[in-house]
This record gives C-alpha cells, structure tokens and sequence, in this order.
C-alpha cells in the first residue's frame, strides 16, 4: 500500500511518501525523523494537536488559551471541545498548569497555554 | 529633552527579541508598545506551532510570547504600554502619546518593530451592500480568542492565506459552520500543513480561482455572490452563483505598518511595503533599523525574532562605530521574484538573503550572479509564494561580487 502526504509536524511541510511491504514502512522524503513517525501515524490513527480557549473568572481577561499536552484522536476533537466548552476556571494561572487532566481518559492533559494574574 | 540610547518601537516577537538582545549587549534600551499588553499578535494566535527554530520546541502563540516576555522582564528592560508613536523625525527624535500625556525623546539609534495591519474590504473594494458581518480574520480572531466573542454561525472565508485557514478551523471549534473559502489565485497561499490541518480535516472545500463579487444583506450579511476568475484574475460573466452566510472574513493580505516610517522621508521598497534595508536591516536613515512583519511579511515567527537578534547587532555596530563601509551593492531580481532583502549590501561579511516568489516553482534552478559570472547554482524541487526562502552567501562568494548581486530562476 502507497501513501503521499504532507506532513503537518512544522511549517516546512515535507512530501512525504510512505509505501507498506508486509511488515515494515519505507518512509521517503520527510527531512527529518518526525517526519516518519507523523505518517505512520496518519496512515494508522490520525491525531491532531488541540487548542482553544476556557472561561476565566478573577482577571480582566475572560479567556484563558489552552492546549493538548500532546496529539489527540482526531475523533476526540469535538468530544474536548465539548468537554472545554462549560469549563470555568479562576485566575491566577500558571502557563503549563493543568486545567484538565487526563482527558476522556486518554492520558492527555488539557494545558493553560499562558499564564493569567489575579486581577482586584 | 530626554536621550535614550536605542529606542525599539513595537512590542511583539520582533521589538522583543531586539530589547533583550541589546540587554545583552549593554545597551540601555526604552520599549513603545501600542497595546496595554506586550507580545503583539502572538498572545490572539492560540494554536500550536510556534517556537520550533527559537526554542525547539512546539509552542502556541500565548506561550512564545510569554517566553519572550519573561526574558525581557527578568532583564529589567524600561518599557511603556498604550504609547503609540505619532512622529518619528529625521533626526532620529520621537513624539509619542500616552494616558501621561505627549512625549518627545532623543534617540541614538531607533529600531522599527512595526508589526503589520490587515488589508480590509476597502483595500479590495468588494462591491455590495454595507452590511454587518464582514470581518478581517484578525479582528474575528482577536473578538473569538481574548474576548470570547464568536461574530458569525455561517461563515464564509475570502483568502487562504494562513490566517484565513486558522480561523476556519478556530470558528468550526466555536461551532460556527464555515461553508468554504475562496482563493483567487489557482493555488492556496497557505502553508500546506494548514490546508490539511485546517480545511481537510474539516471537510471545509476550498475554492480555487475564486472570488467574491457581491456582498448581499439589508442590515446583516445574507449572502455572497462567488465568481469565478480568468488568468488576469477578472471574474468570468456566468460563472457567478450564490451562498447563504451571515458572516464574511477577509484574510487577503497583511500590509507592513509604515506611517510613521514614510512620514519620516525613509525611503521604502513598494515590493515589500518595508523600508529598503541594506545587510544590517538599516533603513536610508543611518542609525534606525527595521525588522520583523514592520519591514516584510514573514509566515513563521521564529524568524521575525531571529531579525529582531540581528537588528540588535546592528544596532551595537552603529553605536560603537565598528566597521563603517561605504559600500552599496544593489541587490536585484528577475521577474519570478515578489521581493529579495536586503536590498543592498556591502562585501563585509556572510549575508543572508530573503526571498519571495511569484508563483509555485517545481524543479528549476536559483542562480545567483554578479554582472556575467554565476557565483551559486542551487536546485530548488519546490518554491512557494506562501514560503519565505532564505538563503546564506558566504564570504568567500561575496568576494566575487562585483557591482551587483542579481537573483535569477531557470528552469
């Protein structure tokens, strides 16, 4: 089985082009290792990094940014989108902190991508 | 009247890197920054991808700029917020405004860190009805992502440019429903790790050769008229058909921000909508430098700091008088290119060229040549407009340049 995809891992955006003979993949073309570990995956189980924004409540700003702490499903894209979408969170945060941990049971953490002050 | 040694104006990933780097050199700096917040554009840019070059690692925009942030706090850098600088003079002084008041400074050196702003319906004079809901991506980005404000449920999306494929991706998470985006030029002008992330991902079609020619709606939008375009990028009489949407983004184009740098009487390229810039990013004004989106359009962020580090430099070299050359080597190209910067060198040092082309090149050959000798020869397998292409000359090859450095494309 032949495949010809662009990889997404950075903005250079090899062609890649990945060919199954029974057990192995024969990856060409990506100019780095991620590259191949990308395809592979696409072909197998297509993930995605995720981010959007949270409520915040106690800062002067009303959205706290967020993301995946690495690539989920990209069949659980609108599932965390849901999950996300009633969640509110009080400042102060710390970028990195985790504002949801373990995510559909995935392993994966929901991030605060920035860090927010308490606000009087 | 106050003297500062350098000021940088604009606070983003560009005004940024440059503060900290003359930090580093010993250079007292003073930051004008427009916003009530530092990091620019960077902190509405929500999604992954940032940082890959600058901090190896996959960073959001949020993240990147608070990194740069940091960094310039942890230096004890002066900087002042909701100051916009009104006049830039000659003579290197600058009038700016702010809730203190009107201010005038005396700088030594000055670094242009202007940013860009978006091209608007205006700009591209989309006829039809005045109606509510027509947005640049910017502002719908910036409404969504820092107020939390999403401005349509049926969005449609005029340019593929990389912005415009976030956003379309961004809304379709808001559960708005984006029922396309059109692109005048037959090939997207977007990264294409966007297109696939982006639009396919989402079953979002992208429309080709394509443009809008009527905005329908009395009051909101209702719908777009869609036609489209021949080779010269005219709609085509008969093609024309309909989409019901209550909301329109505009992502057609980013403009450096230069007002202030024309009203100085620095001379501008209006290829890039920059000033002209020779090795050391200094503009016709000795001792004010430009960098970032301010002086050409980038499309990864990593290297609009990277040129802030390099201003910084610059900036230590004029001030300490190092190596002064008079040497002014006109940089040129043929007609493949939108632009190459700088636009002039001298034979000093290794100098890093910056591209752009046209239209999307396969397999042919970039050639770089002074009067009748070629001095490199590269095979390209790919070139796009949407990719910035950078290239190093050494100083060994720079020592063959005789009174030009010409860029060239054979097939």
């Amino acid at each position: 089985m032949k495949h010809e995809l662009t990889c997404i891992v950075c903005p250079r955006g090899c062609l890649i082009q990945l060919v199954k003979d029974e057990e192995h993949y024969i990856c060409t073309g990506n100019q780095c290792k991620r590259g191949e570990v990308y395809a592979i995956q696409e072909v197998t189980e297509p993930r995605r990094m995720f981010t959007t924004t949270v409520q915040i409540v106690g800062s002067k700003l009303s959205r706290c940014p967020v993301v995946s702490s690495s690539a989920i499903r990209k069949e659980d894209i609108f599932k965390i989108r849901d999950i996300l979408d009633g969640l509110v969170i009080h400042a102060p945060i710390q970028v990195n902190d985790i504002i949801v941990e373990n995510i559909l049971g995935t392993g994966i953490h929901i991030i605060a991508s920035r860090s927010i002050k308490k606000d009087a | 009247m106050r003297h500062v040694k350098c000021v940088v104006i604009g606070g983003g990933s560009a005004g940024l890197a440059a503060a900290i780097q003359l930090k580093k050199y010993n250079i007292d700096c003073l930051l004008l920054e427009k916003e009530d917040v530092l990091g620019g554009i960077l902190n509405q840019c929500i999604h992954n991808g940032f940082g890959l070059t600058r901090f190896k690692e996959e960073l959001t925009g949020p993240s990147y700029a608070e990194r740069l942030v940091s960094e310039f706090h942890d230096l004890g850098i002066e900087f002042e917020l909701d100051s916009t600088v009104i006049k830039l003079n000659s003579d290197k002084s600058i009038e700016y405004i702010n809730p203190k008041g009107v201010h005038k400074i005396q700088a030594e050196s000055i670094v242009l860190a202007l940013g860009a702003r978006e091209r608007t319906r205006g700009n591209i004079m989309i006829p039809g009805d005045r109606s509510v809901g027509v947005w640049t991506a910017g502002s719908a980005q910036k409404y969504l992502n820092i107020d939390g404000y999403c401005v349509g449920k049926r969005v449609f999306i005029l340019g593929s440019g990389d912005i415009g494929l976030i956003m379309a991706r961004r809304m379709t998470i808001a559960k708005a429903k984006v029922v396309g985006v059109a692109e005048i030029m037959p090939y997207s002008n977007g990264l294409t790790r966007n297109l696939v992330q982006c639009l396919y991902d989402y079953d979002i079609p992208l429309y080709l050769s394509t443009t809008i020619t009527r905005i329908n709606g009395n009051g909101r939008v209702q719908s777009i008229e869609l036609s489209r375009v021949d080779e010269n990028l005219k709609p085509i009489s008969g093609t024309e058909f309909n989409i019901e949407v209550d909301t329109v983004l505009l992502s057609v184009g980013l403009i450096p921000d230069n007002i202030i740098t024309e009203n100085a009487g620095i001379e501008m390229d209006p290829r890039t909508k920059g000033p002209k810039i020779n090795q050391y990013y200094e503009t016709s004004i000795p001792g004010i430098f430009a960098c970032g989106n301010g002086l050409h359009i980038h499309d990864v962020v990593d290297f609009v700091s990277e040129e802030g580090d390099m201003v910084a430099k610059s900036v230590e070299r004029y001030l300490n008088q190092l190596g002064k050359s008079d040497l002014s080597i006109p940089v040129n190209s043929d007609s493949n290119f939108i632009y190459v910067l700088p636009q002039t060198i001298d034979k000093s040092q290794a100098v890093k060229l910056k591209f752009r082309v046209k239209r999307p090149l396969k397999n042919v050959k970039l050639v770089i040549r002074t009067k009748d000798e070629i001095i490199m020869t590269l095979p390209k397998t790919q070139l796009l407009p949407a990719e910035l292409e950078m290239i190093t000359l050494p100083l060994p090859l720079i020592d063959k340049i005789q009174d030009e450095v010409r860029l060239e494309i054979i097939a």
